[in-house]
């Protein structure tokens, strides 16, 4: 009896699968068409915008950047010190802005956003729903979507965006002070270095890497808060699975980025 | 619109002073960065800078990538923009230069690849006369290859010919380790009795010949020594005989003396005869005049005759005695 059930029972999941993937991803597209449309940034959704946008971001950036200094003097030390060890002190500096820069940095400007902010968006999101704000705006002829999800998807993703580049930034100016020290002599050879890093494939794939990055943190709790069923007894996995689908999104975006920069 | 604040979907937030203002500002910050980072990229890529076109024609463009800089005394003057494969077969290098940096490129300028064991190839400029013509824009140049990595196959293929060649030299059948032995033979017969003759001559029975050879040359020379002593003697005889007071050469110089003064007395002889030669010329002019006088005297004497016969003729005619002189024929 179970031999015959089990392909079943193995198809129901794997449709079920793809069609709760196929909805989130559709939800996702939602979001995105409101994202784009001018029509979302009226007078009042401006201000609500606004709010979200400041008060998400400007208490961790100040945190997230002194972060990354340390994470980036730690690794330029290890690196620096490694190569001239090796005999290979030429090749740190570009190593650093590869390894810092390109790779890290936005991968964890990602998490960071993720665990200090989306991921409690989507608590948050999913407790309204539960609570009914959704059906009331409905009823008041308003759009949910573009009232509760939208600025909290734009603030994650501005969040991403302003952690990374100011962090990698800060970590540049660490990197070349680390190398050089302080002086402007190195000036000429880092720009030199650095424009040898950032060919044009790669500095697209790091834009299109980060960008990628800010949404898949920002929109994958929102659509699974927005997903799950209603009972209050799955809220525990629903967060899980958000995060899960996001971790396993961070490290699908990673790898296609490491193999289109390295191969 | 004008719905009241209360009918707002989120949850309460905190009110922050100059919320707007400040939201702006982080948006400013953000494209800030974002705009100044893109634009230090493009500087740092050269987006800004004036360049020109410098063409390097390898045979072989492995470990050259886009973005490698050509360096000139250790500094990167150029940046390697494409490669692409001629038609010829040749790796084609486009290398930019900003025109800032090419006074340091000549026509005479030379351009090397090398690739070192580790790292990065390296495309250097080597400038050797700063006073020639600076490098036209978009100048072809070929590139010459020092590739340490392509040397090392062929390195050790000769230190293991060297090495083969050493073996065979120093092998126990080798004709070096045989010269060696037969070296040792010769010194051996060297240090032996015959000495190094017997060595030479190949047996002791041929030097001992040889040294009687020698002994008896020795002999002789004794006796030449002695005819040499008798002959000096000889000399010395007749050294006296000719150059001493009594000899030869005193007479010898007593002659020519005489024949000298008999010399004199011979010029002063011809000297007279000189003379009388002169006069004997005087007389022949004179000799020569009266020949012509008598030329003349001669012309007039046979005027003379043949005034004469022509008078006994013109006689005989007028003569009754006259014959006739014609002849007549029968």
């Amino acid at each position: 009896m179970s031999t015959a059930l089990l392909p079943q029972t193995l198809g129901r999941i794997l449709v079920g699968r793809a069609l709760g993937l196929w909805r989130a991803l559709f939800l996702a597209a939602q979001v995105l068409v409101l994202v784009l449309t001018p029509g979302s940034y009226d007078r009042r959704a401006r201000a609500a915008l606004a709010q979200r946008v400041y008060l998400d971001t400007a208490p961790i950036l100040l945190w997230f950047t002194l972060l990354a200094a340390l994470l980036s003097l730690v690794l330029t030390r290890i690196v620096v010190v490694t190569a001239l060890s090796y005999g290979l002190s030429q090749y740190a500096l570009q190593m650093v802005i590869r390894v810092l820069v390109l790779e890290l940095i936005p991968l964890t400007a990602a998490l960071f956003v993720a665990l200090r902010l989306t991921l409690a968006h989507g608590v948050d999101l999913r407790a309204l729903r539960l609570g009914g704000e959704m059906e009331r705006l409905r009823a008041l002829g308003r759009e949910p979507l573009r009232e509760l999800v939208l600025p909290r998807v734009l603030a994650g993703v501005f969040a991403t965006l302003t952690l990374a580049a100011l962090s990698c930034v800060v970590a540049s100016l660490l990197a070349y002070l680390a190398v050089y020290g302080f002086t402007l002599a190195g000036l000429d050879g880092y720009t030199r270095v650095f424009g040898q890093v950032f060919n044009p494939a790669v500095s697209l794939i790091f834009l299109l890497k980060t960008l990628f990055l800010s949404l898949a943190v920002s929109l994958i709790p929102m659509v699974a808060a927005l997903q799950d069923g209603t009972r209050r007894s799955v809220r525990s996995s629903a967060e899980m699975r958000a995060l899960v689908y996001m971790f396993v999104a961070i490290v699908l975006l990673e790898g296609v980025s490491l193999v289109g920069n390295y191969y | 619109m004008t719905e009241p604040d209360s009918s707002a979907p989120d949850a309460p937030q905190p009110q922050v002073a100059n919320l707007e203002l400040k939201a702006l500002l982080l948006l400013l910050l953000t494209l800030a960065l974002v705009a100044g980072s893109v634009l230090y990229v493009l500087y740092a890529r050269g987006a800004f800078e004036q360049t020109q076109r410098l063409i390097l024609v390898a045979e072989d463009s492995e470990g050259v990538g886009v973005g490698m800089d050509l360096t000139f005394s250790g500094f990167a003057i150029g940046r390697v923009q494409r490669i692409e494969l001629a038609d010829d077969g040749n790796a084609r290098i486009l290398i930019d230069v900003p025109l800032k940096d090419a006074r340091w490129l000549r026509t005479s300028s030379i351009f090397t690849l090398v690739r070192g064991l580790v790292g990065n190839t390296n495309i250097r400029a080597h400038s050797g006369i700063l006073s020639d013509p600076p490098l036209p824009d978009g100048a072809v140049r070929a590139v010459l290859r020092g590739d340490i990595g392509a040397e090392i196959p062929r390195v050790v293929g000769a230190v293991r010919d060297l090495t083969e060649n050493l073996a065979a030299l120093t092998a126990k059948d080798a004709p070096l380790a045989q010269s060696l032995v037969q070296a040792q033979a010769m010194v051996e017969r060297i240090n032996g009795s015959g000495g190094a003759l017997s060595l030479l001559l190949g047996s002791e029975d041929k030097a001992r010949a040889l040294t009687g050879t020698l002994l008896r040359s020795n002999e002789l020379i004794d006796r030449g020594n002695a005819l040499l002593a008798r002959l000096d003697g000889l000399v010395a005889r007749a050294d006296a005989q000719v150059f001493g007071p009594e000899g030869l050469l005193p007479e010898t110089r007593a002659g020519v003396l005489q024949l000298n003064a008999m010399l004199g007395e011979a010029r002063t002889s011809l000297k007279r005869v000189d003379g009388l030669l002169q006069e004997a010329q005087g007389v022949a002019s004179n000799v020569r005049v009266a020949t012509t006088d008598l030329g003349s005297l001669r012309g007039e004497v046979e005027s003379s005759l043949r005034k004469v016969d022509g008078l006994i003729n013109e006689i005989n005619r007028k003569w009754p005695f006259a014959r006739d002189t014609e002849i007549r024929l029968p």
